[in-house]
């Protein structure tokens, strides 16, 4: 990794450090979301799924400016962490949080669809079986929603990885401490003779993001294949 | 062992309001489809709530809508076996054989009967097979093992053959016969079909729109045209017997009520106890006893009933030492032979009539020994 300069090369790994964070914090609830709106019946339905869906649409810096009145130190909740020495704000922690929000809606869309697929007739006959519902949701719905729970979180990943608006915004582009790869491709693009920094960079996240895609359109393929009853 | 159900439930504008008990052995929900039998078995496995229901096994409540009771599926010890197998594609097939059994028995315990229960369904060549290659059969084989490995206190059986053609029912539906007769499990199943009611039935409840409109042993409902999907054409009388001999030509003796019945294609050995469906319209009536005529079975016996039918047929009832034979005659037939109560003559039965559908091992406890009255 000679090629790469040494902010270069923090930026990468951090960006792959909140990638990970970020993907594996949302996974649970996430699953737990999809599960809720693909196969629960409850009011306020239709609300929880615009909730989880609200970061696709607003623009990201809304995104990040709402998470540093909600998570800045004087934000309600905040506020509340920092008496517990957990601060988001300007750290790398909060680079997590705010790539878990923005690819949240993508982790969500594809464990949803995947769990969706599973004919809930298999479920019925695990209950029959004796299986209670959470010995169903982990031995029938989870096995067979498996490939699109990966699916959903190399699109996370890759989500999380691209993720600017947010979290400069909400952790700012501090070299070393909260600059991720897209906000060094940006200031390497603010100064004059960065650009070779800005190409070693975007390249490397052109190589991540195809990486990512082919991988979570080879586990969508295989989810089609299995979940249903021959 | 008894399942007693009292059930109301609206699904749109199809309304179901049905009573009835099932005791140990088969019983049968029979109807068209449509008529709600279906629905009827889920509510008591627990697939739907029900809006107004009692349903109860063994006495101890699964459903009480006016005390608010509803024991969720998976703690009723309600095994079910589905027309479309449902086999987790998962899992390969001793993993769904053993799904049930850990939450029957635990996670540490042994599966005891594991080995017969393979044994008795001849799965042991599929054990280790994945379950998306498994022919219809199979897979059908293999839902039931799993269902019956759960330990089930009923099994219900939603029409678990209708989707195998011919020659599959005939694979599986012995199992059924072994399972009644074996393993005393009480069988809640769910069928339009007269031919496996006249086979594994103990007890049929004939279900119409939601409602039931008749119940009783199976040679009573085949024989009462009114409950009957197919009306006077699926009439059919049940004869109870014992396998004699099976002769050289292929064709095997069956006696029946003290009388040689021949009969053709039975694998079964000697000395099994049977139970024959023999259709109304299959059997012919002579006044004389036949001569020169291709028909192995002459059967004699008095008329007890002459009952009009649809169109211009009637069901006549023979009273015979085999048990009760119903024929189905126009009623032109009726006048020129001049039958009517008491009218002595003889049933005549191709023995091809009977085909291999229509004969079944009878279990011990299932009592159709017929009346040994003589005319």
């Amino acid at each position: 990794m000679d090629w790469l300069g040494p902010q270069e090369w923090q930026a990468v790994r951090l960006s792959l450090q909140v990638a990970a964070w970020a993907t594996l914090l949302s996974l649970p609830p996430g699953v737990w979301v999809a599960h809720l709106l693909a196969r629960g019946q409850f009011p306020g339905r239709s609300v929880l799924n615009a909730l989880v869906h609200l970061p696709l649409i607003l623009p990201p810096v809304v995104t990040g400016y709402l998470l540093l009145w909600v998570f800045g130190t004087q934000g309600p909740v905040g506020a509340v962490l920092e008496q517990f020495e957990l601060v988001l704000a300007f750290r790398w922690t909060g680079a997590v949080l705010a790539a878990a929000v923005m690819a949240f809606p993508l982790l969500v869309r594809a464990i949803r669809l995947s769990i969706e697929a599973v004919d809930p007739r298999l479920e019925q006959a695990g209950a029959s079986l004796g299986a209670s519902p959470l010995a169903v949701f982990a031995t029938v719905t989870l096995p067979l929603a498996l490939p699109g729970i990966l699916a959903g979180m190399v699109l996370a990943f890759a989500k999380s990885m691209g993720e600017f608006g947010a979290t400069i915004t909400f952790v700012s582009n501090i070299p070393g401490q909260t600059q991720t790869l897209p906000t060094a491709v940006y200031a390497f693009l603010q100064v004059p003779g960065g650009e070779a920094s800005a190409l070693r960079l975007v390249v490397i996240s052109v190589v991540i993001s195809m990486v990512a895609l082919l991988g979570s359109e080879f586990l969508a393929r295989r989810v089609s294949r299995r979940g249903r009853v021959s | 062992m008894t399942l007693s159900v009292d059930l109301r439930h609206s699904f749109g504008d199809f309304s179901l309001d049905a009573r009835f008990e099932a005791p140990a052995g088969i019983t049968v929900l029979f109807g068209r489809s449509g008529a709600g039998k279906s629905s009827l078995a889920g509510a008591v496995a627990g697939l739907f709530r029900p809006e107004a229901a009692r349903i109860s096994l063994d006495g101890e409540t699964l459903v009480d809508t006016q005390r608010r009771v509803f024991r969720p599926p998976h703690r009723r010890r309600v095994g079910c076996v589905f027309q479309d197998g449902r086999l987790f594609p998962h899992l390969n097939v001793r993993q769904n054989l053993l799904y049930g059994h850990r939450f029957a028995s635990g996670w540490q315990a042994e599966a005891r009967d594991f080995d017969p229960i393979v044994e008795m369904l001849g799965l042991e060549a599929l054990l280790e097979r994945g379950t998306t290659d498994l022919s219809g059969g199979e897979r059908q084989r293999v839902a039931l093992g799993r269902a019956l490995l759960s330990k089930p206190r009923l099994l219900i059986a939603d029409e678990p053959l209708a989707a195998l053609d011919e020659g599959r029912k005939a694979d599986i539906l012995p199992y059924f016969e072994r399972l009644r007769d074996e393993l005393g499990i009480p069988v809640l199943y769910v069928s339009h079909s007269a031919s496996e009611v006249a086979r594994l039935a103990s007890r049929v409840i004939v279900l119409e729109a939601g409602r039931v409109i008749g119940e009783g042993r199976a040679e009573d409902v085949l024989a009462a045209p009114d409950l009957l999907p197919g009306g006077d054409s699926g009439v059919a009388s049940i004869l109870g017997g014992r396998v004699r001999t099976r002769h050289a030509d292929g064709v095997t003796e069956v006696e029946v009520g003290g009388l040689p019945l021949f009969l053709s294609g039975i694998g079964l050995p000697a000395g099994t106890t049977v139970r024959l469906r023999v259709r109304a319209s299959d059997v012919m009536i002579s006044l004389t006893r036949p001569e020169g005529l291709s028909a192995l079975n002459i059967i004699p016996g008095i008329v007890e009933r002459v009952m009009p039918g649809d169109g211009s047929g009637a069901i006549v009832r023979l009273r015979a030492a085999a048990g009760t034979i119903l024929a189905r005659l126009t009623r032109r037939s009726i006048r020129a032979l001049n039958l009517s109560e008491g009218t002595a003559c003889h049933a005549v039965i191709k023995s091809l009539a009977i085909a291999e559908a229509d004969i079944a091992r009878s279990g011990p406890q299932v009592n159709v020994a017929p009346e040994q009255e003589v005319g």
